[in-house]
């Protein structure tokens, strides 16, 4: 890295150097047995250099040819952005602990008898579910360094254990199961087999729902897909910089239910998205996003903050190209009220746990609308049974404004999200 | 190519010594180049180099898999997959073999993006932004620029070595609106094979496109419920690929008794009209090669015909499992992933309905055109629409907002009673399944029409 970032320092003003290397072992099962095992080693050099004031960027899988790298990066810069922004110094990062060595020892014989436990307990409650399963362990290292003297360095291990649970009767399907991520090795099946039985519990009878607007509970699987993803791009300071988020010019201004508190918060030990810097090497923050409804802030990397004249927030992140702001993880802030209350408090109504489609749609203006893969129907305050052929849309800028109650069941689901279950009254369902 | 010939050479070496069921590996070098906007400004401009491989075994059913950017110890890596593959097989492994196959397939490219100049590319880009920032009630943009130049060589134990080549690009344009606290995007995706051409001419679809994102911020959005729609050759062939094309891929079916039963040979899923078919021998597309990930040459597949089921898509493992033929649809995103079952090019048939046939007895219903996304759990598809219109007594009416199609495939091939006569195909999908996304593919139909079709709205 030293030597690429030498070589890039001879024909460019400043240079950066990125480098990510992951190890990862999938175990999988397939029709409830064990099918493959995996090992994946992948590295990724990027180098980000300004140039006559202009941005250009260059990645490769090796970090052998660091001439070709150079020459790449060049050869970008001369059409680049104006690079409105400085790399950092070196800085000091919150401690955050995302790495177990003990990750690395969990062994296959492990990793395949906490795959086939899975699969036992769910295939003995319901014999006819055919499972399809992942145990996967791995460890990433990044590694930045900059012409300003930043440096960032650090491992972070993650361990995954999930299901998924496939019921056929005729033509009807039915799809269960739950995923777990941690820092930490996960040892016991326990919390994924009760979710998986559950939902197959709750699913057995199929219910009726007529067309109309009614209360939908959006479990805490349920919620990221119809209410936060169009919240995503909507806190991206690059959006809001453009005018294109609907809540851009609100900060400060009540926008939301003022039961509702939501930070991006990258520090919480051991969670697969946390981590001490992001992928500029700018120190990760807690920032709050809403904070009793009110928009509180916008998540920024180095050039959108520059260009909007504030600061970074440390969410500067690559998705395969040049950083831009993106979350590390959307912590909603739980109610007080359990989930049963919430169901006993609905006449008619639909709890939402898998939405197929989400995300398609004007997004950006906050609508969502997709169908009900996995939900059940409430009547009178108790669940009946399975929805099917059910759509529901909306948006989420009105259904978040009034909110009709937050639970008090909050679960991370996968690393990205921690939510409990969310209620809004007058969702639009379709049916046929 | 000289590189990977080599580095190929020496595997094939090592795959011979082990003692495997099979055992294949793939070699890939590539070279990537992006630029995006961002509104009126450019994003990024960058270039990249990739090069990788990996190592699959099979032993007794199981099966090992090793991924790898560093091409140093080899020899480890080939022992490692077999490692791994004995850990997991305790039974007999099945799959499909095949004479070796050793061949040079060169691309026939036409003009190939990586020797157009970046200030070409960058030229042709800014045009296509003024073309979009031309029209006012803009609000932001977004313009996405790719290609790819891959290298791939295939070699297994049986002796094949195949060395192929593909030049891919596509492009992505969004224009965003907004009024009075009310956002609106219009959107459009085009893809090539092996030619830059078809990116050279798309002003006045990407000027359209802009004009149509003002104007759906003053239209009105349908009731949700069930309608005859009319779908155009793009968004149905959005429909076949998600709503059938997923379900015909046997790696879904050929170790499910229930699936298998749904999917029996035979089974009518529409009406005499209806013929769907998967072919990535139809050359120059974007789903199109000559030998599949596992060498196996590629196919036509009919999946439907005359409205029963009489095909599906294999890999040498599935194909052998259900003792059947594959089809030549082992396919990987690139060398990080192991080969699993996928659609190349898939479409409906043309057949004889002109577009005013139609709609000409539609009271009521709606027209929708045009891709944003699609999904399907199988059963259960749904698919979005970018332009949306209401047919009102036999007439295109009004504009409404896009909308979200979604039913059940069972009822709703067979609610399709009328296939156009104007097939098209659509180059500027990608798709993704099991973490592997997205995969060049293409779709395609005529228009088509379906009765009592689910759509979301107010």
């Amino acid at each position: 890295m030293e030597k690429i970032l030498a070589l890039a320092k001879k024909v460019a003003e400043e240079a950066e150097v990125y480098m990510i290397t992951s190890e990862e072992t999938p175990v999988q099962f397939e029709s409830n047995r064990l099918k493959n095992i995996q090992h994946k080693q992948s590295q990724t050099v990027a180098l980000r250099i300004i140039k006559n004031g202009k941005t250009g960027y260059a990645t490769s899988t090796s970090l052998e040819n660091r001439q070709q790298l150079v020459d790449d990066a060049v050869a970008t810069a001369e059409f680049g952005t104006k690079a409105e922004f400085q790399f950092p110094s070196a800085k000091t990062f919150p401690r955050v602990d995302v790495f177990d060595a003990a990750v690395e020892k969990v062994s296959l014989e492990q990793m395949t008898q906490l795959g086939e436990e899975l699969i036992a307990k769910v295939t003995q409650y319901s014999p006819e579910v055919i499972c399809e399963g992942g145990v996967t362990k791995g460890t990433y290292t990044l590694s930045i360094m900059n012409s300003r003297g930043g440096q960032a360095n650090f491992r972070q291990s993650v361990f995954g254990l999930g299901i998924e649970g496939q019921r056929i009767r005729g033509t009807d399907m039915l799809f269960v199961g739950d995923h777990q991520s941690s820092c930490h090795p996960i040892l016991t099946t326990d919390e994924i087999v009760k979710t998986t039985i559950r939902q197959l519990e709750l699913a057995r009878n199929t219910a009726k729902v007529t067309s109309r607007s009614m209360s939908v509970i959006f479990s805490p699987d349920g919620v990221p897909g119809s209410l936060i993803l169009p919240l995503i791009s909507a806190f991206n300071g690059k959006i809001v910089l453009e005018g294109a988020s609907p809540i851009g010019k609100k900060l400060g201004e009540i926008v939301f239910d003022t039961n509702l508190t939501i930070d991006d918060n990258p520090l919480v030990p051991f969670n697969t998205n946390s981590r001490p810097c992001d992928d500029e090497a700018v120190p990760c923050q807690i920032t709050p996003l809403i904070s009793r409804g009110v928009v509180s802030n916008f998540l920024y990397d180095l050039q959108t903050a520059s260009r909007a004249k504030t600061k970074s927030t440390g969410n500067g992140q690559r998705q395969g190209g040049l950083p831009g702001p993106s979350p590390h993880a959307f912590v909603v802030k739980p109610g007080n009220v359990s989930f049963e209350a919430m169901v006993k408090d609905i006449d008619e109504g639909i709890i939402v746990e898998q939405l197929l489609g989400a995300g398609q749609g004007n997004s950006l203006g906050g609508d969502f609308s997709g169908n009900v893969l996995l939900g059940y129907k409430i009547e009178k305050g108790e669940i009946v049974g399975r929805v099917k052929d059910t759509m529901i849309s909306g948006n989420v800028y009105q259904l978040l404004k009034k909110i009709a109650a937050i639970g008090s069941d909050a679960k991370w689901v996968s690393g990205f999200m921690s939510t409990p279950s969310i209620c809004c009254a007058d969702v639009s369902v379709a049916c046929r | 190519m000289t590189d990977l010939k080599n580095v190929g050479q020496q595997l094939a070496a090592f795959l011979k010594k082990q003692n495997a069921d099979y055992i294949e590996a793939h070699l890939e070098e590539s070279q990537f180049s992006a630029i995006s906007y961002r509104g009126k400004q450019l994003e990024s401009i960058s270039k990249t180099t990739s090069i990788g491989g990996n190592v699959r075994a099979l032993v007794k059913g199981g099966w090992g898999f090793v991924s790898f950017n560093d091409l140093d110890d080899l020899q480890n890596k080939v022992e490692l997959a077999v490692k791994q593959a004995r850990f997991v097989g305790k039974e007999t492994s099945q799959f499909y073999a095949s004479k070796p196959i050793v061949e040079d397939v060169v691309a026939k490219i036409k003009e190939n993006p990586a020797l157009i100049p970046l200030s070409e590319k960058k030229a042709l880009l800014d045009e296509y932004n003024d073309a979009i920032w031309s029209t006012s009630g803009i609000q932001t943009s977004n313009l996405g620029y790719g290609d790819a130049n891959r290298k791939t060589l295939f070699l297994n134990s049986t002796g094949s070595f195949i060395t192929q080549e593909r030049a891919d690009v596509t492009i992505r344009a969004v224009a965003v609106a907004a009024k009075d606290g009310e956002v609106q995007q219009a959107g459009l995706s085009e893809g090539s094979r092996d030619d830059f051409r078809p990116v050279r001419k798309l002003h006045k679809e990407i000027k359209k496109l802009a004009q149509r994102a003002v104007e759906m911020l003053t239209v009105p959005t349908i009731t949700g419920g069930q309608y005859t729609v009319v779908l155009d050759p793009i968004l149905a062939g959005v429909f076949v690929h998600e709503a059938f094309g997923h379900l015909s891929e046997s790696d879904f079916v050929y170790e499910n008794a229930q699936l298998k039963e749904i999917m029996t040979l035979g089974k009518v899923f529409g009406q005499p009209h209806l013929n769907i078919i998967d072919s990535a021998s139809k050359p120059g597309l974007r789903g199109s090669f000559k030998y599949d990930d596992e060498g196996t040459r590629s196919t036509k597949t009919y999946l439907i015909r005359e409205g029963k089921l009489t095909g599906r898509l294999h890999s040498r493992e599935t194909a052998a499992k259900m003792g059947e033929k594959p089809t030549g649809n082992a396919r990987a995103i690139n060398y990080r992933h192991p080969p699993i079952v996928r659609m190349t090019n898939t479409y409906i048939q043309p057949g004889e309905c002109s577009f005013e046939d139609m709609i000409a007895d539609i009271k009521e219903g709606v027209y929708a055109k045009n891709w944003y996304g699609g999904q399907t759990s199988m059963e259960m598809f749904t698919f979005s629409s970018g332009e949306t219109y209401r047919i009102r007594n036999g007439k295109i009416a009004e504009m409404v907002r896009p909308v979200m199609l979604s039913g059940n495939v069972f009822n709703t091939l067979m609610n399709i009673d009328a296939i156009g006569d104007d097939l098209d195909m659509n180059e500027g999908g990608g798709c993704g399944k099991g973490g592997q996304s997205p995969l060049p593919v293409s779709n395609g139909s005529p228009h088509i029409r379906i009765r009592q079709c689910l759509v979301g709205g107010k």
